[in-house]
């Protein structure tokens, strides 16, 4: 038993309302840049819908993940190491940015420059890409909301073509994405250089970005097309579970942020030797059960000695102990990984959503919040329950069908605890749970506060001394001296102190907009950019004298 | 004069070549990257890119079996000019026209398609000119030399004097019958090598042939390539010290 530590998130699904506060501040935070316009560490997507990049899930096109060969060992669905360096030139399974989208923004300045006309004037789209004036075609939530034709969905077209119209009228949830922070993480397995990895302490994975060359393989290689190339800097860059935040015990953006307060983070133990064994499962529909039986239980203390044997600090263990993510998935059984079939044990899990159910039933006029008519609309809604199944369980409805009754025993459960009638333990005996376990989940998924959606270890950065910013030295005091640019481009050359980068960035931020092709552009403010602070040059019109 | 092109330059180039990427390594470890432009556009990607590096490919295979090893050795092995000559005149062309061929459409896409010029820098239009200009004189130069005449026996001169340079006992004289258009296709390869630490091609250097015997799962801990403590800043606490040492 190798005993390794891993940070997971859960995603409770039945609180998104899908206003893509996450994914916002995200990119604010991480992609707010030249090169990754296009680029949504997190996106939240309708479904049933296309997905981002579009049809990402069409393993048949795109080859992410593993798969069993024929002689039943796991291999890269896109090809071995030999093959991965033959198409190296040209990578065949590489999404284009039409796949995403092409960024744009518009041309606001006509509004001010346009000379007096009869008609008012229009600020025309320029694509961010080339300066050009575009057409708006696609982006990353076009499909919101069921807008347009949901019917190429992968997901859809596997769970039955027949059925698509009854089931838009049916049923839709969003899903928020981030990287999954695999535990047999493909696109680290698809990285030539070498330049992936995985975090022996926590698990994240991360680009190293003085290794990345530039092959693409990792975005290939992802299944969830979660890796990104950066177009400016020639890199592959991905979520990083914002690592800068967590390790000094702060949740990632995505989580502090969101409105409905359904992601939950914490520690997670698995036990390292026997991941590949579980990935290489024979049949898919026991992989999430595969995927479970490599967690381990922290409150084992076979499992804590191992731990400790391993160099997995005590205050680690204990957050492990608290970690609202165990809990969820063993204690509560409620949340389900994403695509396990995937094969890559991806490590954010997800509470399937049960409010579309409620609202079928009570728009047939039924009381959606009776148990026996959640129980009976949980076995008669197949389509919605195979389509859950199709993206939690890969296509086994049988869990799903578990949770989402757990879910509508929790909600008729308390809701006669609300109106003052008795509890009735009957309800939650059908799920195989007791009243206190029932109130327990209810406290955990509606009222949990900050503290216990978010249990995370500080890292030990007992150097912490040598890292720049906490250093006694002057900041300022490195080679090249303050803003200094490499001459291959912009942020060559050796990392600059973060104080100073910042300090440089946010006047370059301000100020620029970089179009090539697009000279009129210069000088203007981009005020997507700007943080509020002052009044940078160009933010209005320069006065007329 | 011929010591300056045929013994200084090369030297210099050499030089320019090893430091160059020493110092690039060490300075701009972000910036060593191929840069791919597929993104933007795969189409003519998809034909052009492999057409030009398995070109290339064979063509730099060739230059190591005609520059480095020996004549004597070749014919000691029973290969003689007649078949060497058929050989390298065959596997060149081919190699040489699907090089070429690639280099054209990737220079087509990188002129035509918008976004593709426009990551196009002056640093690569720079490399592009050399590396064109070398590809074509050396093309020019076997194709000219068997039209001309039975061919050029470049292994009696430039092999010798490549080999020369390297031995450390470098002998300009080889190289001053040599036809000019071989001595030309020369030159601008030490042009090439000259800049090469600092351009794009430095990604050449970094094929990752460590892919096929690593294992898939790369784990790394958190503080590896954090940066050293600077002399007489190292930390207070004693445990991460002695852990240090």
């Amino acid at each position: 038993m190798r005993v390794m530590a891993q940070l997971a998130m859960v995603m409770n699904l039945d609180k998104c309302i899908g206003c893509h506060t996450c994914s916002v501040t995200c990119k604010q935070a991480w992609t707010n840049r030249a090169g990754t316009e296009y680029v949504w560490f997190n996106n939240v997507e309708t479904r049933p819908g296309q997905g981002y990049p579009r049809t990402y899930q069409d393993q048949e096109r795109w080859k992410g993940g593993w798969e069993l060969n024929r002689r039943g060992r796991l291999s890269l669905k896109a090809g071995g190491r030999v093959r991965k360096l033959l198409t190296i030139f040209a990578n065949p399974l590489m999404p284009s940015l039409q796949d995403y989208y092409e960024p744009w923004t518009y041309d606001y300045d006509r509004l001010f420059s346009a000379p007096m006309q009869a008609d008012a004037p229009v600020a025309r789209p320029r694509s961010l890409i080339t300066g050009e004036p575009t057409k708006i075609s696609w982006s990353a939530n076009w499909d919101d909301n069921l807008a347009g034709d949901p019917s190429p969905d992968p997901v859809l077209r596997k769970v039955s073509g027949q059925v698509t119209l009854e089931f838009e009228r049916a049923f839709m949830f969003y899903l928020p994405r981030i990287c999954e922070h695999c535990l047999n993480p493909s696109c680290v397995a698809s990285c030539p250089s070498g330049a992936l990895y995985k975090r022996s302490e926590d698990g994240i994975v991360l680009v190293d970005q003085d290794r990345c060359r530039g092959w693409r393989m990792c975005v290939t290689g992802c299944p969830y097309k979660k890796v990104y190339f950066n177009h400016r800097t020639g890199k592959a860059e991905k979520c990083t579970f914002c690592f800068p935040r967590v390790e000094v015990g702060i949740p990632t953006v995505c989580s502090e942020t969101c409105v409905g307060r359904l992601r939950y983070i914490g520690l997670v133990l698995y036990d390292a030797d026997r991941v590949a064994a579980a990935a290489a499962t024979p049949d898919e529909k026991d992989l999430y059960e595969a995927q479970k039986s490599v967690l381990l239980d922290p409150h084992d203390p076979e499992v804590a000695a191992a731990a400790r044997a391993e160099g997995i600090p005590d205050d680690w263990l204990e957050a492990a102990r608290r970690s609202p993510v165990h809990k969820l998935i063993f204690d509560l059984g409620v949340a389900l990984p994403l695509h396990p079939e995937y094969r890559t044990m991806p490590m954010v899990w997800y509470i399937p959503p049960l409010s579309p159910v409620v609202d079928v039933l009570a728009g047939t006029g039924h009381d959606g919040e009776d148990a026996g008519n959640l129980f009976g609309a949980i076995d008669a809604l197949r389509i919605p329950i195979g389509y859950l199944a199709e993206l939690f369980t890969a296509g086994d409805p049988g869990p799903v069908r578990a949770v989402l009754r757990r879910l509508a025993a929790m909600r008729s459960y308390m809701r006669r605890l609300n109106l003052g009638q008795d509890p009735d333990e009957s309800i939650a005996s059908a799920v195989g749970m007791s009243g206190a376990q029932v109130e327990d989940m209810h406290r955990l998924l509606a009222l949990a506060p900050y503290g216990e959606r978010y249990v995370i270890p500080t890292a030990h950065a007992e150097q912490g001394a040598q890292l720049e910013e906490l250093a006694t030295g002057c900041s300022l005091d490195y080679e090249g001296g303050p803003g200094m640019t490499g001459p291959f481009g912009e942020a060559s050359g050796r990392p600059a102190p973060v104080a100073v980068e910042s300090f440089h960035a946010l006047r370059e931020r301000q100020e620029s907009d970089d179009l090539d092709a697009a000279d009129d552009l210069h000088g203007r403010v981009n005020l997507l950019n700007w943080d509020g602070k002052g009044t940078p040059d160009g933010l209005f019109p320069r006065r007329k004298r | 004069m011929s010591v300056l092109l045929w013994v200084v330059a090369p030297y210099v180039a050499l030089t320019v070549f090893v430091l160059g990427h020493l110092w690039r390594y060490r300075y701009d470890k972000f910036g060593w990257t191929t840069r791919s432009s597929q993104l933007y556009e795969s189409r003519l990607l998809r034909v052009g890119s492999p057409l030009f590096h398995f070109g290339i490919l064979v063509v730099a295979l060739g230059h190591v079996g005609g520059l480095v090893i020996p004549k004597s050795w070749t014919e000691a092995v029973g290969v003689g000019e007649h078949l060497y000559h058929l050989l390298a005149v065959v596997l060149g062309a081919v190699a040489g026209v699907a090089t070429v061929g690639g280099l054209a459409i990737l220079i087509y896409r990188r002129r035509t398609v918008g976004p593709v010029f426009t990551a196009t820098t002056r640093n690569d239009k720079l490399m592009y000119a050399v590396l064109t200009l070398t590809i074509v004189l050396g093309l020019a130069a076997t194709v000219l030399a068997n039209i001309a005449g039975g061919g050029y026996d470049y292994r009696t001169t430039v092999s010798p004097w490549f080999r020369s340079i390297f031995l450390l006992q470098p002998d300009p004289a080889l190289m001053t019958g040599v036809p000019p258009l071989f001595q030309l296709h020369a030159l601008s390869a030490l042009v090439l090598f000259t800049i090469w630490p600092f351009t794009r091609l430095v990604h050449m250097l970094t094929a990752p042939l460590g892919y096929l015997t690593r294992p898939y799962i790369v784990y790394r801990s958190r503080d590896e390539g954090r940066p050293a403590a600077r002399r007489g800043w190292e930390p207070l606490n004693p445990v991460t010290r002695a852990k240090k040492s």
